[in-house]
């Protein structure tokens, strides 16, 4: 595996520690740090300093009885949540997502697959699979768009991403990724988007009858 | 040794007795220090004192019932606290499971280093010096930002300049954590 070479901003991975980026978007954030020590030490880094604000904040005195009724829980059986962990390529956030099941793929035509996540009115979050050589589909996106390599890799006019890279764009960006020959890319879109499945399958194709 | 045990903070101390050997004098000890804390916290983005108490409640147990993940020698407790403070509020909040990473697995039979988890103090140390030394309103900005009332975009446009700052004061650390999570991984 060559190294990762595109991370996170800074402001993105405070805003995730924060707990205000959106959740699509924090699914790839948790996604990345699950396979980056470069961004994982900054996340670190970045809940050092809530530490730091939490120990300064002016303490409201808890009720009396809170501590008492606290104690008396700790023995209680938990029902314990269950823990998504790696499997295979996919990182414990995907495997979260897919409530540890398998990837449900539906064709979008020309060897391109896309397998839904999660999706409500603020964006939606979904897997993607790309022949090798075939044009990534454009998510569609008003704002930010992350897109995190999970196997094979893509290139487009801003470099080539690898397995664990992401690509953060945003509406400015005019790009076309395609997917390296080889490997099919297997990768993990973030988006604010709707999802617009009528516009969706002929703007894909549109890339693709250019190549 | 015993001179390095003493220099270790009282809430590290605390947090570990719960770990290893579920304290529960220690574990109050940890609530009589937090608690009001994550209060005051909690309240400051909104929230009713019921509620607050109600999600304070819930950190404390979580802190209790995953003391097992606490490592001392990658965070400090209080940094280990917020994260959980901000993952349960937007559970309980938003209704919904935080998308979080993968554990770095641990590394098998590895001795407790006093002078690494002193390291982790002092950053801390580090990182309060560096919180005083901001100007009134970017102190207020960053604050913001880590309660979770700035977007992504909001903490690039407006809190830049501090967390340059704070960034260029952490930045030995930053390498020390890499270097250190770099070992776990290999
Ligand atoms: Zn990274």
């Amino acid at each position: 595996m060559t190294a990762i070479t595109h991370h996170i901003p800074d402001a993105i991975l405070a805003a995730y520690a924060a707990g205000s980026l959106q959740h699509h978007y924090a699914v790839a954030v948790a996604s990345h740090v699950s396979l980056c020590v470069h961004c994982r030490a900054a996340l670190e880094a970045h809940q050092s300093l809530g530490g730091a604000l939490l120990e300064e904040t002016e303490r409201v005195a808890v009720s009396g009885n809170m501590k008492a009724d606290l104690l008396a829980r700790l023995d209680a059986p938990a029902t314990p949540e269950p823990v998504y962990t790696r499997r295979g390529i996919y990182p414990g956030p995907v495997v979260a997502a897919l409530k540890g099941k398998e990837p449900k793929w539906k064709s979008l035509g020309m060897g391109v697959r896309q397998s839904i996540l999660s999706q409500d009115k603020h964006g939606s979050v979904r897997l993607l699979y790309i022949p090798g050589g075939r044009a990534v589909p454009d998510h569609g996106h008003n704002g930010l768009e992350m897109t995190l390599v999970l196997q094979g890799s893509f290139s487009d006019e801003t470099g080539r991403f690898g397995v664990g890279d992401i690509e953060i764009a945003n509406e400015d960006l005019e790009h076309t990724p395609i997917a390296d020959p080889g490997d099919p890319c297997i990768c993990l879109a973030a988006t604010d988007a709707p999802l617009r499945f009528n516009a969706f399958v002929p703007r894909l194709l549109q890339p693709l009858f250019r190549i | 040794m015993s001179q390095t045990k003493i220099e270790i903070s009282e809430q590290t101390t605390w947090m570990l007795a719960v770990r290893d050997k579920q304290d529960r004098d220690a574990f109050c000890a940890l609530f009589d220090h937090f608690a009001p804390r994550l209060k005051g916290f909690i309240m400051r983005t909104g929230c009713s004192a019921p509620q607050a108490e109600e999600i304070v409640q819930d950190v404390m147990l979580t802190v209790w019932r995953k003391a097992a993940m606490f490592d001392p020698h990658r965070a400090q407790v209080s940094a280990w606290i917020y994260q959980i403070a901000r993952n349960r509020h937007i559970d309980i909040i938003r209704k919904e499971n935080r998308p979080v990473p993968d554990e770095l697995a641990e590394d098998p039979g590895a001795e407790p280093d006093a002078s690494q988890i002193l390291a982790v103090e002092q950053e801390a140390g580090k990182l309060k010096t560096a919180l005083s030394s901001l100007r009134p309103e970017q102190r207020e900005m960053i604050e913001k930002a880590y309660l979770g009332e700035l977007t992504h975009q909001e903490i690039s446009d407006q809190t830049g300049l501090p967390l340059g700052t704070i960034k260029s004061r952490i930045r030995l650390g930053l390498e020390r954590l890499r270097h250190e999570l770099k070992g776990l991984r290999e």
